[in-house]
């Protein structure tokens, strides 16, 4: 255990060292690129808040919108492509230039990575999007490491956690913080929902997905920019897991109820099959992830506008009062946000409780 | 719609797919596992000590009551052995004055009867000596009588005022 936490801080500094080291690289490399303007006008704004919620495939902390200089540092790029190729996405010159790789070309189109030819060129399919063939795109971009950074603080602060039960019962430190947190997860989430006799088998997914939604949530309020939790892909696989854990999981009732349900005029019992079906296949999943990926999307793009304001009612309100209004709307939204970081993850878990406790539910036989 | 499916990207759900299941394992592994079982076992151990409390305060009031009842009957068989002694005494007590009694009439009757044995006697001696006195009398009287008739009478009438006097 502490050799492996130790390994987990090597890691951690070896990877703080590489990004300090290619923050320089990628500063020097991108001189080149200009835009003109800072960004200013509503269309660049919308623009711009459009590209915060995607994924990028590079780590950009600020722009200078004078210079177009990126101030950030390049992410892998690991595409399949009848093989695999890597290299780093500084290669891609924030979309500027075409990145070629064992005899392929790629070009970043919109936060998206097409093949093409030697010249990038990108076809229109007719409805606006490129007709280029996109290769699977495996890369560790900026939600990745948001990811990745949130897998390795959970890891620290839990293992923490578990390692200072060994020398009492009673926490110290920030283990008196995380521990209600998890007494919280389990007696007003689990407990209840799943049953005193069938939760502990869950606990491991609900802790993690609960603790995994909200540090991803809060991250996605610092300036670091992630937007992870408000990307359609991670909220459809963690709804996709849960999915998976109750279907899984179905008691023998479970079945019983959704497939042929009892009670009910045998002519109506295959329709019901199909819409019970529906509902636990489709319909749960998807207002889980739903539900999750609105909710950050919007908080991201109404804080994001809050802040634009300072700049659009400039010429009505004049600098400072323009600026005093972002702030204190932008501050009020982005501690609402607080709760609401909050509020997705105990809903998230709440209602994938929930569900497993409806598929792992035995009845009494009537 | 069109959007949002545009925007799902599917590496990014494979990567994600990946990093939450391995993520999952470990958190598994190495904290969730031995959170809740340190959280199960400490609870555990307090609903324990608080039975423990529980059962240690009703073995006392057991005691408590055990001790209660064994003073009174310790009192009770105070009480009894008391009366029993008291008892004893006063049936020893009257033994003990009705053997008394039955040996002093005991001993009176023997000494009635030695008495009585021991008068026999002294009246058959006396009357053994009185016959022997008599003729002894007798006698002296026969010899005197035979030389002396007054002097006969004299004597015998000296020897009869004698014995009355013995």
């Amino acid at each position: 255990m502490k050799v492996f936490q130790r390994s987990l801080s090597y890691i951690a500094i070896v990877l703080i060292a590489i990004s300090s080291a290619t923050l320089q690289a990628s500063s020097g490399d991108e001189q080149h690129q200009s835009t003109g303007n800072p960004i200013d006008t509503k269309e660049e704004i919308q623009a711009y808040i459009k590209h915060h919620l995607q994924d990028s495939h590079d780590f950009v902390l600020y722009t200078n919108g004078e210079t177009g200089h990126h101030v950030g540092f390049p992410l892998p790029i690991i595409l399949w492509d009848g093989g695999l190729q890597v290299f780093m996405s500084s290669k891609f010159h924030h979309g500027e230039t075409v990145a070629e790789s064992n005899g392929n070309y790629y070009k970043l189109y919109h936060g998206k990575i097409y093949k093409t030819d030697a010249a990038g060129t990108i076809h229109d399919d007719g409805h606006g999007h490129p007709s280029n063939e996109k290769p699977l795109d495996f890369s560790i971009t900026k939600s990745v490491v948001g990811m990745l950074l949130t897998g390795l603080l959970m890891l620290l602060l839990f293992s923490s956690l578990a390692k200072g039960y060994k020398k009492g019962p009673i926490p110290t430190g920030i283990a008196r913080v995380l521990e209600p947190l998890v007494i919280y997860v389990r007696d007003e989430i689990a407990k209840p929902n799943i049953g005193e006799k069938k939760y502990r088998k869950f606990m491991g997914f609900l802790l993690t997905v609960f603790f995994f939604i909200w540090i991803l949530n809060l991250l996605g309020l610092t300036p670091l920019g992630f937007n992870v939790t408000g990307n359609i892909a991670v909220t459809a696989c963690l709804g996709i897991f849960t999915m998976v854990i109750y279907m899984a999981s179905g008691s023998k009732d479970f079945w019983q109820h959704t497939l042929w349900m009892p009670g009910v005029p045998v002519i109506l019992r295959p329709i019901l099959a199909v819409i019970e079906l529906v509902g636990f296949i489709l319909i749960k999943p998807f207002s889980l992830l739903v539900r999750l990926y609105a909710n950050i999307t919007a908080g991201h793009f109404v804080v994001m506008s809050l802040i634009a304001l300072m700049i659009l009612m400039k010429a009505k309100f004049g600098a400072v009062g323009a600026t005093g209004m972002s702030l204190v709307l932008s501050l009020f939204i982005t501690v609402i946000e607080l709760l609401v970081a909050f509020l997705q993850a105990f809903i998230f878990t709440m209602l994938s409780s929930l569900f497993i406790g409806m598929a792992v539910e035995e009845h009494d036989h009537h | 719609m069109d959007q949002l499916l545009n925007d799902f990207s599917p590496g990014l759900f494979f990567m994600q797919a990946i990093i939450l299941v391995i993520l999952i394992l470990l958190m598994r592994k190495f904290a969730w596992k031995p959170i809740l079982t340190s959280l199960q076992d400490r609870e555990d151990g307090i609903q324990g000590a608080l039975d423990a409390a529980e059962a240690a305060k009703k073995e006392m009031q057991n005691l408590k009551a055990d001790n209660e009842r064994i003073l009174n009957e310790a009192r009770a068989q105070r009480d009894s052995m008391l009366k029993e002694a008291k008892e004893l005494k006063e049936n020893m007590i009257t033994e003990a004055k009705e053997e008394a009694q039955a040996q002093a009439d005991k001993i009176i009757v023997q000494a009635q009867a030695t008495i009585a044995s021991e008068k026999k006697a002294a009246l058959a001696e006396l009357k053994s000596n009185v016959a022997g006195l008599s003729v002894e009398i007798a006698e002296k009287v026969v010899r005197q009588e035979l030389s002396n008739k007054d002097k006969q009478l004299e004597l015998v009438e000296s020897m009869l005022g004698e014995v009355t006097l013995n």
